[in-house]
């Protein structure tokens, strides 16, 4: 897949105009994941926009965001950050073989507190 | 038949090089009415303006078409030139083959067609133009200025020092608006009130100036140069002419629980009130939503206390209507609500405030008298958070802000820094900035002198959360030049509001019938070369009604505008607009549509009596268009379903020859 097509694609996907940042950087201001990394949400934005995106999708950062929708709601220029990762996300889970939770994972993450939702949640998420 | 002269410019290479030149000349040579036509490189210099004085001669042409830029840029130009040449001004129609020709279109062959196509609809039209001659009208030698603040005052002052006489209506109970409010001013710090009260007294004493304050403006009617205002003055319960403004009422008043709107509800005042020590005019005003005498016949305290005998509770509304010749809107600007920010929890926690409410924490009238005290539990902050772009430079569907730049933020924001390091250097300042905008002269200096000489911590950044975290506040923000997520805990936030028009500007631009963008501020007649004057004639503009504007500029803008009002009162007469309505009696059905549809309130319509075929008479009811009232707009034109109404200059059988032109 060449640059172009990927960055189009992930534009088309998600619905968000990464042009539209101003690059003040409120997303990353509000982000409750930005700690655990290693792209931030304002670099995923500029990143998108650059068509760099081979990092992004082997970065585990995709993962630690919690899909809270923070640098959405607060976006001042209505880019939704979040949306953006979303789709990086999808990209990389739909590769072949890159799920990212298996059934089998699922018995050894058990916990009491977790709830059923968040599961199923983590399957959508995670999995093709 | 007429004779038509054809004349395309160039303009350089803005037309020529898309359009070219010499077919569209060499085309409409042939079209019926033209006698000449030619090309020339400029059209409106000396020289092309000569070339169509001695081309009306040597042809005897009798109409003109000038295919050049728009109408809005040259149409006087040539009317001018035209009146030269001894023709009828309005035997000329501009063909604008720049804005709509070339200017758009990218091909020579495309541009040059549709040029042509221009052209031949110019000359159908003049075929068919009749010479007009405009009205004239008296003007009232008095101007009114519509809001008290800086850029009122200043053009009120400029107005009546060039001899007129101006009236300013002013809302609040004192003149002096926004500026009063502010304690120092960027970039030289000097003091707001020590350059603002002197020249509001100036405005008060002058002899040709009148001050209507606590009173709105409630209807326009009229015209540039004859316009019926009706002003309304609010009771204010006390009468102005004797109340000395000694303030005893204001002491003993025993109603003291009022929220004090001049220092943002920061703390109280007494029911009856004078704004602050320096308003103009220096008179109490009794509220009367919290005045119990008034709410319930039970006190009259300052009625008891008064030695003027000023107080008077059965005072009503006076509605007064005045003549003007021409208006200046001055109303001003409020800085936007902070309420829908919940993530910077303005509305959570009262150490969270806005730059106009620090102004105020910081000055020595406020209600800390001057020291910088946290709201919540009056103890010094030492650590400050400045938050820019609050609500500014949003997205175009934000619910929460504005698509601009609010334009002051920056430095006011640089300042307050720069002021709170000078005096409690004690202090940790941090600035969080998406961009420093210090357009202006000594601006950057200035910005660069809270960074390098006040250790103000400027940093590239938002922030995103402000939790209420005990006495702190906790300041959760990103250092984009760090790649660091910020938290700190923070004493003070300030937020840098943006700012948006006063709210009455949308009711008054309605009745003024002036224009205004999606933001509610007032449109100039050109944003570059008419920037005081609004598209309605006699109505001009000044200071931050018409946009984001800091005081140097605001004055320079208020002066501008004054120099405009100047000149249309210096007038004895105006030429009005000849290309009006008119209504044609005998095909006229008496129907009312036209009036309905008139903005202006130019139609009214009258009995008549009309002498039938059969020679009796009878009572019609018809339009009558007042020429001087009526801004050639063309509404009637089309609402008519008889087709009595026309436009003088854009007659209909004048458009449908343009069309077929067009069409053909």
């Amino acid at each position: 897949m060449n640059k172009k097509y990927l960055r189009d694609d992930i534009i088309r996907m998600s619905g968000v105009n990464p042009k539209k940042c101003m690059r003040c950087g409120k997303c990353s201001g509000t982000c409750p994941a930005y700690d655990e990394m290693e792209y931030h949400p304002h670099q995923f934005v500029s990143m998108v926009e650059n068509g760099d995106i081979e990092p992004l999708l082997s970065s585990d950062s995709l993962y630690r965001c919690l899909t809270c929708f923070a640098c959405a709601e607060r976006c001042p220029r209505g880019v939704e950050p979040a949306k953006l990762i979303e789709a990086v996300r999808l990209t990389a889970i739909r590769r072949q073989g890159a799920n990212r939770l298996t059934p089998s994972d699922i018995p050894a993450m058990l916990d009491e507190d977790i709830p059923q939702q968040a599961l199923v949640s983590a399957f959508r998420k995670y999995t093709k | 038949m007429q004779r038509i002269g054809v004349f395309v410019c160039w303009c350089g290479s803005n037309i020529a090089g898309t359009v070219d030149v010499a077919a569209v000349a060499d085309a409409l040579k042939n079209e019926p009415g033209v006698v000449f036509s030619t090309d020339y490189q400029y059209m409106c210099s000396q020289a092309g303006q000569d070339l169509i004085v001695s081309s009306v001669k040597e042809y005897s042409l009798t109409g003109l078409v000038i295919c050049s830029c728009s109408p809005r840029m040259h149409e006087v130009t040539f009317r001018k030139t035209a009146a030269a040449a001894g023709l009828n001004p309005y035997m000329v129609e501009i063909a604008n083959i720049r804005e709509q020709c070339s200017w758009v279109h990218k091909e020579m062959p495309i541009g040059t067609e549709k040029a042509i196509i221009l052209g031949k609809a110019a000359v159908a039209k003049v075929n068919l133009n009749a010479p007009l001659t405009p009205g004239e009208s008296p003007v009232t030698k008095r101007a009114l200025v519509i809001g008290g603040g800086i850029a009122g005052i200043q053009t009120a002052l400029d107005i009546a020092d060039a001899g007129f006489p101006v009236d300013i209506v002013e809302k609040k109970p004192t003149i002096g608006g926004k500026m009063a409010q502010l304690d120092k001013t960027f970039p030289t710090l000097d003091c707001a009130a020590c350059i603002l009260t002197p020249k509001m007294v100036d405005v008060a004493q002058h002899e040709n100036v009148r001050i209507f304050s606590y009173s709105e403006v409630t209807d326009v009617k009229g015209f540039i140069g004859n316009f019926d205002v009706t002003i309304k003055k609010n009771a204010r319960y006390v009468n102005e002419d004797i109340c000395t403004g000694c303030g005893d009422c204001v002491t003993k008043c025993p109603q003291k629980k009022v929220p004090n709107e001049f220092n943002l509800g920061m703390d109280n005042r007494s029911a009856i009130y004078i704004p602050f020590a320096q308003a103009v005019p220096k008179v109490a005003t009794i509220d009367p939503a919290h005045c119990t005498m008034l709410k319930t016949g039970k006190c009259g305290v300052c009625s008891k206390v008064c030695k003027a005998k000023a107080i008077d509770y059965t005072q009503k509304d006076e509605y007064i209507t005045e003549k003007y010749g021409a208006i200046v809107v001055a109303t001003g600007f409020d800085p936007i609500s902070m309420d829908k920010f919940d993530e910077f929890a303005y509305s959570q926690s009262p150490d969270v405030i806005t730059s106009l409410e620090f102004e105020r924490l910081t000055n020595a009238a406020g209600p800390t008298a001057g020291k910088l005290l946290r709201p919540s539990d009056g103890e010094h902050p030492q650590k400050i958070v400045f938050v820019q772009c609050v609500g500014s430079r949003c997205d175009s569907c934000s619910e929460k802000g504005k698509e601009y730049c609010s334009k002051i933020c920056c430095m006011y924001t640089a300042k307050h820094a720069m002021l709170t390091r000078d005096k409690y250097p004690d202090t940790e300042v941090y600035v969080f900035y998406i961009d420093v905008r210090t357009p202006g002269k000594n601006f950057d200096e200035f910005y660069r002198r809270a960074v390098e000489e006040y250790g103000v911590h400027y940093i590239k950044g938002m922030v995103g959360k402000v939790t209420p975290e005990g006495k702190k506040l906790m300041v959760r923000a990103s250092d984009l030049l760090d790649g660091k997520q910020l938290n700190i805990d923070a004493d003070l936030v300030v937020l840098a509001a943006a700012i948006e028009p006063d709210k009455s500007a949308r009711s008054l631009a309605t009745m003024l019938t002036a224009s205004m963008d999606t933001n509610d501020f007032f449109t100039e007649a050109h944003p570059k070369l008419r920037p005081v004057e609004s598209p309605t004639a006699g109505v001009f503009l000044s200071g931050t009604c018409q946009g984001p504007k800091d005081i140097p500029e605001t004055v320079s803008q208020a002066g501008a505008a004054a120099a405009k009002v100047i000149g249309l009162l210096a007038k004895d007469k105006l030429k009005g607009n000849p290309c009006v309505a008119s209504s044609d009696e005998l095909m006229c059905n008496g129907c009312s549509s036209c009036e309905k549809v008139c903005p202006y309130g130019a139609i009214t319509y009258e009995d008549k009596e009309f002498r039938m075929p059969d020679r009796t008479t009878r009572i019609r009811r018809v339009a009558s268009v007042n020429p001087a009232v009526c801004q050639g707009c063309g509404c009637c034109t089309v609402a008519c379903p008889s087709g009595a109404m026309d436009l003088r200059g854009f007659m209909n059988e004048q458009i449908m020859a343009e069309v077929d032109a067009i069409c053909k």
